[in-house]
């Protein structure tokens, strides 16, 4: 299974190996620089695990000025970048090549200054998600993105993908709470984007920046929105006998004009699958489950509840279920949040990320199921309804060529129809290598053009990240 | 008399930028025309949106819309009104205070990125806006983004263009998020505060678990302008609150409580709410009929009314804030004030201070915008040239 193409590696970049690493290592303080092919390993793939190159050398610098460094080093002689979070990218954002230098953010992990009266935390860019809510989830604040990786995946990660998660229905994603950012560019300038105020002057750069996928520049600073967390949570369970009725019911909650903070979807073997792992106490005879969850006062808890049960019952829902305790509304959340790890135990799978307007959902649902039984493979759903942002987990065995191979080309058919629907490819995973090709069916070639030379007018070499996002054909220059 | 150009479709407008480019003949680009104080340099052509008008789709259920770029604010409000639904954000009506006749059109909301006191807790414009097309300096017909709430496929041109003020293409279409009208609003008003004590405030409200929507200090040298005068004495500070009664019955009296620690609570109704708050957004107390220069100054919320303080220093100040003290509508009394201003911003941490209005030649002198840092402005240069690489679109934004 290897049908994603990279670029060519630079036989010039590759024939100078041992004088970039020996030039790197002045560059950096010791043992921040990775070299020997033996400690490459852990750097030659991310959690797209089908694809994996080993890098050139893996930098780990400790300051915004030794990236600055290493960025101009490479700039001046041609030498490709992978910037790298926690490593967790779905899409293969991070996956490196042959004649690139990975920039690993790890070291720059100190969250810098938390500012209340501001509701706002400026970290460095290794930051995980879940250390800042956890920083300062003692003083009454969260950070709202919260992707299902939330432990391990990075800040800098979350704005190069503009990362989601189950709660953005409410909150919206990484860049609807991202203030500011210290970016390099690819020639070593270090500059400020944005800060505590609400909006900047001048063009949105924050805003291109955020889900650039790390073609752009590298991140090493973040100032992000604070919220007061509210009084309190509650996650509902709903069991239907059929998808439809379950997707039907989430445009009727949307169209009711009630936004809960998160509607999340399970079907059956995603059911199945979780309740193993997690025993959350799921419902097991049902064909799809909503996760839903409201929060506020008591008073309005019970209120938007009451909307919605109505709703559900308009759509023969067959199991309510209310958390009537902390620990219950952990426990149903535990399920849903170890939904990829979970699978993962029972079989490979690739996990796809189109996303589909509302009204569209119970159709394509039943086209998911469809393709994936024409290719005679298994497919669980598990995604943010609320949102129309689909998950489907396809099944394979990774040690059977001609399986992933059949895996891979179902994705594309499910993806293509989130497209032809009027969704998009990817709502919070990224392009990164596995949608790259795809990109034709979404964009023009206008648009993509567009898009292609905005990139380059932040690295006209294409030297970050550049076998990502784009069609390796037909790039431009700057 | 300036020409002004009305394509009454995209590929008009794609066949116009395609014949300009050719002379290279520049175009202002031109929305409603409430904002044309900012855009109107010699021997430009206008290229104006207004041709290109009407709802092209509207699905309440999943709540987003789809229309021209050139539709005017107000069919588009008044269609969502119907269906009880309504933009996040809360777009001000600045004509009064810009003296100006235009009719405000959606493409030029978002092309000003123009957002009122909702935007401390729901996004500005640009966060609303999921997707757009536009023709480009080349004469191209370009779509970026899409009409679902979550897409991260490709770079997000959306933002880019939100708020561009026509400096790097002729948006045609714009595509939007929706909120519901919420049941009910109720405003906690706290009397008496100065400047810092209203800051102090605010942050303790915003600390709550009580979503407040809204919070706005208003100086008593203002407070009578607004309500028609209703409001109680001394400076007021409003704190707004939205959603389902019962939940608003709640949340105000929580805040209510503690919001009395700092000075003589009142609470006002629904009906006052939307008048107070629609005044605030529009900066209504400044429309008052003359060309006083008036700024609009972006910064962190607790630095604005450290901002306020330091300029008294040196002249004579009169404003008043929403967005939690980092939005300051100002007026001075020094001359030049551009320097003085822009000097203070970078002392209270940084910001952005946009002259909104002032006499012709002030704002031809290119004052009216920020200056970027040198190696941010020669970034925005070059993403503009990707654009517009023959400068087409001539914006004072860009300087």
């Amino acid at each position: 299974m290897d049908q994603i193409g990279f670029l060519q590696p630079r036989p010039a970049v590759l024939s100078r190996r041992r004088e970039i690493v020996t030039d790197l290592l002045d560059l950096l303080p010791e043992g921040c620089l990775v070299h020997e092919p033996r400690a490459l390993v852990p750097f030659e793939t991310d959690a797209f695990v089908s694809y994996r190159r080993l890098p050139l050398a893996v930098a780990l610098p400790e300051t915004t000025q030794q990236v600055a460094a290493v960025l101009k080093y490479c700039h001046r002689y041609g030498v490709p970048v992978v910037p790298r979070g926690a490593g967790t990218s779905l899409s293969g954002g991070a996956i490196p090549q042959e004649d690139a230098v990975v920039i690993g953010l790890s070291k720059m992990a100190r969250i810098l200054e938390v500012d209340y009266a501001n509701r706002t935390a400026t970290v460095q860019a290794g930051v995980t998600n879940l250390a800042i809510s956890d920083a300062v989830s003692a003083d009454g604040y969260f950070y709202a993105p919260d992707p299902s990786s939330q432990l391990a995946c990075t800040i800098g990660g979350n704005i190069g993908m503009n990362s989601g998660g189950a709660h953005c229905l409410k909150y919206g994603v990484t860049t609807n709470n991202l203030l500011g950012v210290k970016l390099v560019l690819i020639d070593g300038t270090i500059v400020e984007l944005g800060g505590k105020a609400l909006d900047a002057g001048g063009l949105d750069l924050l805003g291109v920046v955020c889900g650039g996928e790390g073609q752009l520049g590298i991140v090493t600073e973040a100032t992000v929105r604070l919220i007061a967390k509210p009084e309190g949570a509650r996650p509902v369970l709903f069991g239907f006998d059929s998808s439809e009725e379950a997707g039907a019911c989430v445009a009727d909650v949307i169209g009711a004009g009630i936004i809960p903070v998160a509607i999340e979807f399970m079907d059956r073997p995603a059911i199945e699958i979780c309740e193993a792992f997690a025993h959350a106490g799921y419902p097991m005879d049902v064909e799809a489950l909503l996760i839903v969850e409201v929060e506020g006062s008591e008073a309005e808890m019970d209120a938007m509840l009451a909307s919605i049960i109505a709703i559900a019952r308009s759509h023969g829902v067959k199991v309510v279920k209310e958390s009537q305790s902390a620990l219950e509304a952990a426990l149903i959340w535990k399920g849903r949040k170890s939904a990829f790890g979970a699978t993962g135990r029972i079989a490979d799978y690739i996990c796809m990320d189109g996303t589909v307007p509302l009204g569209q959902l119970p159709a394509v649902l039943r086209g998911t199921a469809e393709i994936v039984e024409k290719y005679g493979l298994r497919v669980a759903n598990v995604f943010h309804a609320g949102d129309g942002n689909m998950h489907p987990l396809i099944l394979f065995n990774a040690n059977d060529p001609e399986d992933a191979a059949k895996a891979e080309a179902a994705g594309n058919d499910i993806l293509k129809l989130c497209v032809d629907v009027g969704g998009c490819l990817t709502g919070e995973h990224g392009v990164g290598i596995e949608k790259r090709d795809l990109m034709r069916h979404q964009y023009s070639d206008t648009d993509l053009a567009q898009q292609m030379a905005v990139r380059a007018a932040f690295d006209p070499q294409w030297l970050l990240n550049p076998s990502k996002v784009f069609p390796l054909e037909g790039r431009p220059a700057a | 008399m300036t020409p002004i150009h009305e394509p009454l479709s995209e590929e008009a407008a794609a066949r116009l930028v395609q014949v300009a480019a050719l002379t290279k003949s520049p175009f202002v680009i031109r929305g409603g025309g409430t904002r044309s104080l900012h855009a109107a340099p010699e021997g430009a052509d206008v290229l104006s949106a207004r041709g290109l008008s009407g709802i092209v789709a509207y699905n309440p259920a999943e709540m987003t819309m789809t229309a021209r770029a050139g539709t005017p604010l107000e069919v588009v409000e008044a269609a969502l009104a119907e269906k009880r639904q309504m933009l996040a954000f809360e777009p001000p009506d600045l004509r009064g205070v810009l003296g100006s006749s235009g009719i405000p059109t959606i493409g030029g909301v978002f092309a000003a990125n123009a957002s009122g006191p909702r935007r401390l807790t729901a996004g500005a414009a640009r966060d609303s806006l999921l997707g757009l097309r536009f023709v480009n300096g080349r004469g191209e017909v370009v779509k970026a983004g899409g009409r679902v709430m979550k897409n991260v496929t490709g770079l997000d041109l959306v933002k880019l263009l939100a708020g561009s003020h026509g400096a790097l293409a002729f948006i045609t279409e714009v595509t939007f998020r929706l909120l519901p009208v919420p049941e009910t609003a109720v405003t906690i008003l706290v009397s008496g505060l100065n400047d810092a004590e209203a800051a102090a405030a605010m942050a303790t409200a915003m600390s709550m678990s009580v979503e407040v929507s809204g919070a706005a200090h208003l100086p008593e040298s203002v407070r009578g302008r607004f309500a028609g005068g209703a409001l109680p004495e001394g400076a007021a500070t409003a704190l707004r609150l939205e959603g389902l009664s019962a939940s608003v019955e709640v949340r105000a009296q929580k805040l209510a409580a503690a919001m009395a620690g700092f000075g003589p609570v009142a609470r006002l109704d629904a009906e006052v709410t939307a008048r107070l708050w629609r005044e605030i957004r529009d900066a209504a107390p400044y429309a008052d009929g003359t060309a006083r220069p008036l700024w609009r100054v972006s910064v962190a919320p607790t630095a604005g009314q450290q901002l306020v303080a330091a300029l008294r220093l040196e002249t004579g100040v009169d404003a008043f804030y929403d967005w939690q003290g980092g939005l300051v509508w100002l007026r001075m009394e020094a001359a030049p004030e551009t320097a003085l201003l822009r000097r203070y911003i970078k002392a209270v941490g940084g910001g952005h201070a946009t002259l909104l209005r002032a006499r012709p030649e002030v704002l031809a002198a290119g004052e009216a915008f920020q200056p970027q840092a040198e190696a941010v402005a020669a970034l925005q240069g070059r993403v503009k040239a990707s654009f517009d690489p023959d400068g087409l679109f001539v914006s004072r934004m860009m300087g």
